[in-house]
């Protein structure tokens, strides 16, 4: 069943946990899994729930995103009703930029009111998983919810920004914890920053949030309101990759190469991506390839193991690369030799080198090194 | 302001490619894949766009559904315009007449009203057999500087291999003086590659004539193309010197396809400054397990590949299963090869299981021929297919 929502999905919130990876670029459009970028996930889940509205909120350094979105039509969001939307920064002059979810919320007034959709859902791009937005809309709705938040039980990671919900056995959030001093690794049920709302009452929540000089969703409305406020959690069982750090970010570009990771992902629903009309990956003679995940373009001429190596790179003759996250068109040397290195997109590595970190601190090259 | 293009291409896509057996009994030969992601027809296409023509109609009759389905709105080559663009052309119900295309020329002369929208100054046609890259608009600038009514590409082949083609005596300047369909005793190797320019009034014009002709069998090399050099029109040859191969028979179809691999490969697709453009599999990138062995090989996306490829090109989602071997095959798309399996020199169709411990053909030698097995056959655990043999219909162990 189509959900009768739109979506809108903040490209650059939680960027500070990975600040690596977003230095000329947004958490959105982080590289993931091969040949996804992180809002991939996020789109297709959307699109795959018969959502055919979707707002992308930007803020900064959304060139790359911009490059990657084009019209939206790989998503099948080039539409003449609604489609891919991109809402860029916009605030009366002499204001600043917004820095908070509800901020940017507030300057969305105008296309939430153009809207008809009866739902809003709002996802952030931390987040890998296979959600079945219908579900969760159904749930919200039989709940009769003003708000749902999706969580997941899961550890608890080390970044610096999470919520920890507490509910009732119907469902019902009963309470809220922003960010508290928990072990790393304790279980929890964990918000994944996708949530459900009534456009009209987030429309009502906006103004009023406005009138009163609020500035966080999280504390000022969720926490403080929560007795008057009808939240739900729904629960969500499924595969949840969380990107709250470089460690987890590797970790879960790894469990790619476990099947079941892959199957619930990829398998029964498409995951969209852009289109590059790269050729087909080639292996040469003397290519070695071992429990790897390989995208378009590449040419093996080496030995690839546990590794993700994304579109178009090439690994020359003699290399060794393991455990390692090679990113879009990378040239690695013949005879070089990786371990547990991630290197970012356009990196040269010439022949006979040798680089190598570790499983819990991957050696990250920026994008565009030549070494 | 009548607005016009300088060329549209015409691309006969209606061949049913009856020598490829299997392959072909549900869809046209144009849309037969090949180069483990691509179609054939994405050749010529890619061309025309890197070329700079915007404007083409695809000339559809055997088994169009996949082809047109393929092709869509054009979009992956860039061809969805607002004014002109892919086109799939259909034979069509008239007032006074309804006919299937009777010939390549007839299919053309159907479609005059399709041309004359675009009001061209020049038509090129197509044909959807081939693989190769080439500027269409470099031929078009030697056409253009010969002042000719028609250039036709022209292509070297071996003595030995001239009576297969339509081949052209030429003057030393490349002007055409004779053209011989398939002759026995060829007189030169220069092979017409079925390209063809014309300044379209002539063309037009040609088409007319050959359709109130009713002795003429409404083809190109053999009607059309000797009643422009009788009634003494300017033609020329171009000649073109890169890589050109027919892919009309299981044969050539499968060397093409191998053509695509080794270090410096005889066809390359990867090359940037000739794009080749296809519709993509919506797939995650290809798994190789723990005991893969991945050789010589292009793979596409979406492969899960756990035995051993050798020698080999495997469409998308093609499952390779654990001790399963597929050596000096083509595999296309969502076919499944399983446990223990061999496959050796075959080209194995879309959606075909091959069961357990089942052999599909033998080592490859020059004396043997290459199995055929259609879209969807199942071959059974344990069976045997020998080498050489086509199938359409599921294989009993």
């Amino acid at each position: 069943m189509a959900a009768s929502a739109i979506g809108i999905i903040f490209s650059n919130l939680h960027e500070e946990n990975v600040p690596e990876l977003v230095r000329r670029r947004t958490m959105a459009s982080i590289p993931f899994g091969g040949r996804y970028r992180l809002i991939d996930f996020a789109l297709s889940n959307m699109v795959n729930s018969g959502i055919t509205t979707v707002g992308l909120m930007t803020n900064n350094n959304y060139r790359s995103l911009i490059d990657h979105i084009g019209s939206g039509k790989d998503w099948d969001l080039a539409r003449k009703d609604g489609g891919l939307i991109l809402l860029p920064p916009f605030s009366e002059k002499h204001d600043k930029l917004y820095t908070t979810r509800l901020e940017a919320l507030s300057s969305l007034t105008g296309f939430l009111n153009r809207r008809k959709e009866k739902y809003v859902v709002l996802t952030d791009c931390d987040g890998v998983a296979k959600f079945n937005i219908s579900d969760i809309v159904e749930y919200h709705e039989t709940k009769n919810a003003d708000i749902t938040l999706v969580t997941h039980y899961g550890k608890v990671g080390h970044r610096s920004d999470f919520m920890l919900v507490n509910a009732s056995d119907e469902g019902r959030v009963t309470e809220i914890k922003l960010t508290p001093h928990v072990k790393e690794g304790t279980k929890a049920d964990i918000f994944v920053n996708v949530m459900v709302i009534n456009r009209q009452f987030l429309l009502n929540l906006v103004e009023d949030s406005v009138t009163h000089g609020f500035t966080s969703f999280e504390s000022d409305i969720l926490i403080k309101q929560l007795d008057s406020l009808k939240v739900y959690r729904y629960d969500f069982q499924g595969y949840y990759a969380g990107i709250d750090s470089m460690s987890a970010y590797y970790k879960h570009n790894m469990e790619l190469l476990e099947k079941e990771v892959r199957d619930e992902l990829f398998g029964e629903r498409d995951i969209y991506t852009k289109v590059r009309d790269s050729a087909p990956s080639k292996y040469g003679e003397n290519a070695v390839v071992k429990n790897s995940l390989i995208s378009d373009g590449c040419v093996i001429e080496g030995v690839v193991e546990n590794s993700i190596l994304f579109r178009g790179v090439k690994v020359g003759k003699g290399a060794v690369v393991r455990n390692s996250i090679i990113m879009q068109d990378n040239f690695i040397g013949p005879n070089t030799s990786l371990d547990c290195v991630i290197t970012d997109k356009n990196v040269v590595i010439s022949d006979r080198k040798t680089l190598s970190g570790c499983s819990t601190l991957p050696y990250f090259i920026q994008k565009g090194t030549r070494l | 302001m009548q607005r016009k293009k300088e060329c549209v291409a015409m691309l006969l896509a209606g061949g049913q490619g009856s020598r490829l057996y299997a392959l072909t009994t549900n869809i046209a030969k144009p849309a037969v894949a090949f180069g483990a992601k691509y179609r054939i027809i994405d050749f010529p296409l890619s061309n025309c766009v890197n070329s700079g023509i915007d404007t083409v109609g695809v000339l559809t009759q055997y088994q169009p559904l996949v082809l047109n389905e393929y092709i869509g709105n054009g979009q992956p080559w860039d061809l969805d315009r607002t004014y002109g663009g892919v086109h799939i052309l259909s034979p069509y119900q008239a007032k006074t007449r309804s006919s299937w295309y009777e010939g390549t020329a007839n299919a053309i002369y159907q479609n005059l009203h399709f041309m004359k929208m675009y009001n061209p100054e020049y038509v090129l046609v197509l044909s959807g057999d081939h693989i190769y890259k080439m500027d269409y608009a470099a031929m078009l600038k030697a056409h253009k500087k010969t002042g000719a009514d028609c250039t036709i590409a022209a292509i070297n082949v071996p003595l030995s291999e001239a009576s297969r083609f339509g081949i052209l005596n030429t003057n030393p300047d490349g002007s055409i003086y004779q053209f011989e369909e398939k002759p026995k005793q060829p007189k030169s190797t220069l092979a017409s590659m079925g390209i063809y320019i014309f300044n379209a009034e002539k063309l037009f014009k040609y088409l007319e004539a050959d359709d109130a002709n009713p002795n003429s069998s409404k083809d190109f090399g053999k009607d059309v193309l000797p009643a422009m050099l009788n009634a003494g029109e300017k033609m020329f040859s171009y000649q073109f010197d890169g890589y050109w191969k027919d892919v009309g028979t299981v044969a050539s179809l499968w060397q093409a396809n191998m053509d695509l691999l080794g270090e410096n490969p005889e066809f390359d697709v990867r090359d940037q400054s000739w794009k080749i453009h296809s519709r993509n599999p919506l797939a995650p990138p290809e798994h190789f397990g723990e005991n893969a062995v991945v050789k010589n090989s292009m793979v596409a996306l979406g492969c899960e590949i756990y035995g051993k490829v050798e020698n080999s090109i495997l469409g998308s989602n093609v499952v390779v299963e654990e001790g399963a071997t597929v050596k000096d095959a083509v595999v296309l798309a969502n076919s499944v090869i399983k446990a223990g399996a061999t496959v050796s020199y075959s080209i194995i169709d879309e959606n075909v299981t091959v069961g357990e411990r089942a052999t599909i053909g033998a080592e490859k030698d020059p004396s043997a021929e290459i199995v055929v097995l259609g879209r969807g056959v199942t071959v059974a655990d344990g069976a045997t297919v020998s080498e050489g043999q086509k199938h359409e219909k599921d294989i009993l162990a």
